[in-house]
């Protein structure tokens, strides 16, 4: 049963980028091509969705060699509030 | 972005997919006061006493959320005005919902350079915006207040700061109320920027979570709303909310400021009924003063459409939407036929890239690229065809921004391609283009680097 919950909670992590931090070093595409892709001025595209198990270590070793500490690992986006489905940068 | 304009008012009820014709008083029902209503006939701003005729007070904020005023904004149906159309009161709930005490700001920045409603609102009727305000502070429950103003518009800034001078030794919850004059940059209006800005660091959007309803000005729960948003916030009150419905959609309700410039006889604001066609909107700014060829619906932020495809369509999300556009903040510009929507689209295209903030390599690089291709496109005769590489880059920057001030100039770009497909054909060609040389029709103001 706890393991269970482990393997459930695990499954939701996905990466995240704070692209005002990004500076376009690209370790983390060379570390993690599986799920990072560089668009074409070498910023980080990241693939949607959960990390798959087996590259959950590279995904770690990605974040961590982050220059900017800008890669990170959080809970798969949970339900937005106001303001995340809107179309303006205004209200 | 600050202009001298007049106003009109076609307020009056509305009902959904009925055309009202302001000139024929048989169709026309009785006129509802409106935004813009018992304005005095100088161009001065309406003092308290005369305000007060019309507007009871609005109660004095506490700590506690009153949740019926709450009910009553969302019973009105009032969507925000500031170019998103969110429900204001579940903005409302979400920030009274916050551990107090609360902040409201009343986002008064109005960066769109084709916008002046915002600063005819605060300039003519500073009283009304402030009483909506302190109708929001209390039903969410803050004692804060902050009016955040451009600080180039210094008549706005005059006309509130006065007007709270008025107000204070009579009305003393008024002295919640602050007024604060921010960088004039077009991205210092978006709510995280505009908090960040308060809270002492530059006026640049900050990466969410957490949004401003969770944790905003000094971390408290804010709530940011656009200043005629807050307008209607006190109408709704004055008018109750089965009336405040009768004008506009029932998704969408009440009246809406416009912005009308370009080809028309009389550029002013106009306050019309959310869902009046656009051919109506033209018509109340004095009509087009020549063939039109598109609109520029929404502003910097918005979509070319076809003028032949857009006259008919009801302003409003609903019925822009399946044309892929949407009133915005209530712009429109009328293109006439003798421009070329190109060298327009290119001139905006150069100020996105200018008014980036910088923190974002996609927009940063990928609005500076898009400047450069829409300058080959507007070119006479250019040798290569920047079209293809144009969408390879918008399709890179394309939801990339910590804001969406990318995805503005995306937009704006697509529609140009494909409003104007045709000019892109004859530029390319080398045929000629006379409206390469015409003057300019949307009006681009420069940028300054101030971010404090």
């Amino acid at each position: 049963m706890a393991r269970l919950q482990t393997r459930s909670a695990a499954a939701e992590q996905a990466l995240a980028l704070d692209i005002t931090a990004c500076d376009g070093h690209g370790i983390c595409a060379q570390l993690l091509p599986e799920l990072i892709g560089l668009d074409d001025w070498g910023y980080p595209i990241l693939r949607r969705g959960p990390i798959p198990p087996e590259l959950r270590k590279s995904a770690r070793w990605a974040v961590a060699n982050c220059p900017k500490l800008a890669l990170s690992i959080v809970a798969c986006p949970a339900a937005a509030g106001p303001g995340a489905e809107t179309s303006d940068i205004r209200r | 972005m600050i202009m001298e304009m007049p106003s009109t008012s076609i307020t009056g009820p509305h009902p959904a997919g009925r055309n009202v014709n302001p000139a024929d008083p048989e169709r026309r029902p009785r006129s509802l006061p409106g935004l813009l209503g018992g304005l005095p006939a100088d161009g001065s701003a309406l003092g308290l006493s005369a305000f007060r005729r019309s507007f009871a007070a609005p109660p004095s904020p506490s700590d506690d959320p009153r949740r019926t005023i709450i009910d009553t904004v969302e019973a009105a149906g009032l969507t925000g005005r500031g170019g998103a159309g969110f429900p204001t009161a579940v903005k409302m709930r979400s920030v009274a919902a916050g551990r107090g005490p609360r902040v409201v700001v009343a986002n008064g920045t109005e960066g769109e350079p084709l916008s002046s409603k915002d600063a005819l609102l605060l300039t003519r009727n500073p009283h009304l915006v402030i009483d909506g305000a302190l109708w929001a502070a209390a039903a969410v429950g803050a004692q804060r207040v902050i009016i955040g103003i451009d600080r180039d518009n210094t008549r706005a800034l005059q006309a509130v700061r006065r007007a709270l001078a008025e107000r204070v030794p009579v009305e003393l919850s008024a002295s919640i109320v602050e007024v604060h004059d921010t960088p004039p940059r077009y991205v210092a209006g978006e709510e995280r920027a505009l908090v960040r800005w308060i809270n002492g660091g530059e006026a640049k959007p900050t990466a969410t979570p957490p949004r401003p309803y969770e944790r905003g000005v000094d971390r408290r729960p804010t709530l940011v709303q656009n200043v005629e948003t807050l307008a209607h916030v006190a109408l709704l009150h004055q008018l109750g909310p089965e009336r405040f419905r009768r004008s506009g959609t029932p998704d969408e309700a009440g009246t809406m400021l416009f912005t009308v410039s370009g080809a028309v006889t009389r550029p002013g604001i106009i306050e019309a009924p959310i869902g009046t066609p656009l051919s109506k909107v033209i018509d109340a700014a004095g009509g087009a003063t020549g063939p039109l060829q598109a609109l520029l619906v929404g502003g910097f932020f918005g979509t070319w459409l076809p003028a032949g495809a857009a006259m008919a369509a009801p302003c409003s999300r609903a019925g822009l939407g399946p044309l892929g556009a949407s009133p915005g903040a209530g712009i429109v510009v009328a293109l006439p036929e003798t421009a070329c929507g190109l060298v327009e689209t290119s001139r905006i295209l150069a100020w996105y890239s200018a008014e980036s903030a910088g923190q974002c390599g996609p927009c940063v690089h990928g609005l500076a690229d898009l400047a450069e291709g829409s300058a080959l496109l507007g070119a006479p005769a250019g040798g290569h065809d920047p079209v293809a590489w144009m969408l390879r880059v918008a399709g890179q920057v394309e939801g990339r921004g910590a804001c969406r001030h990318p995805d503005g100039a995306v937009r704006l770009l697509r529609s140009a391609l494909s409003v104007f497909a045709s000019d892109v054909d004859r530029h390319r060609n080398g045929r000629g283009c006379a409206g390469v040389y015409a003057k300019p029709t949307v009006r681009v103001p420069s940028s300054t680097p101030i971010w404090r």
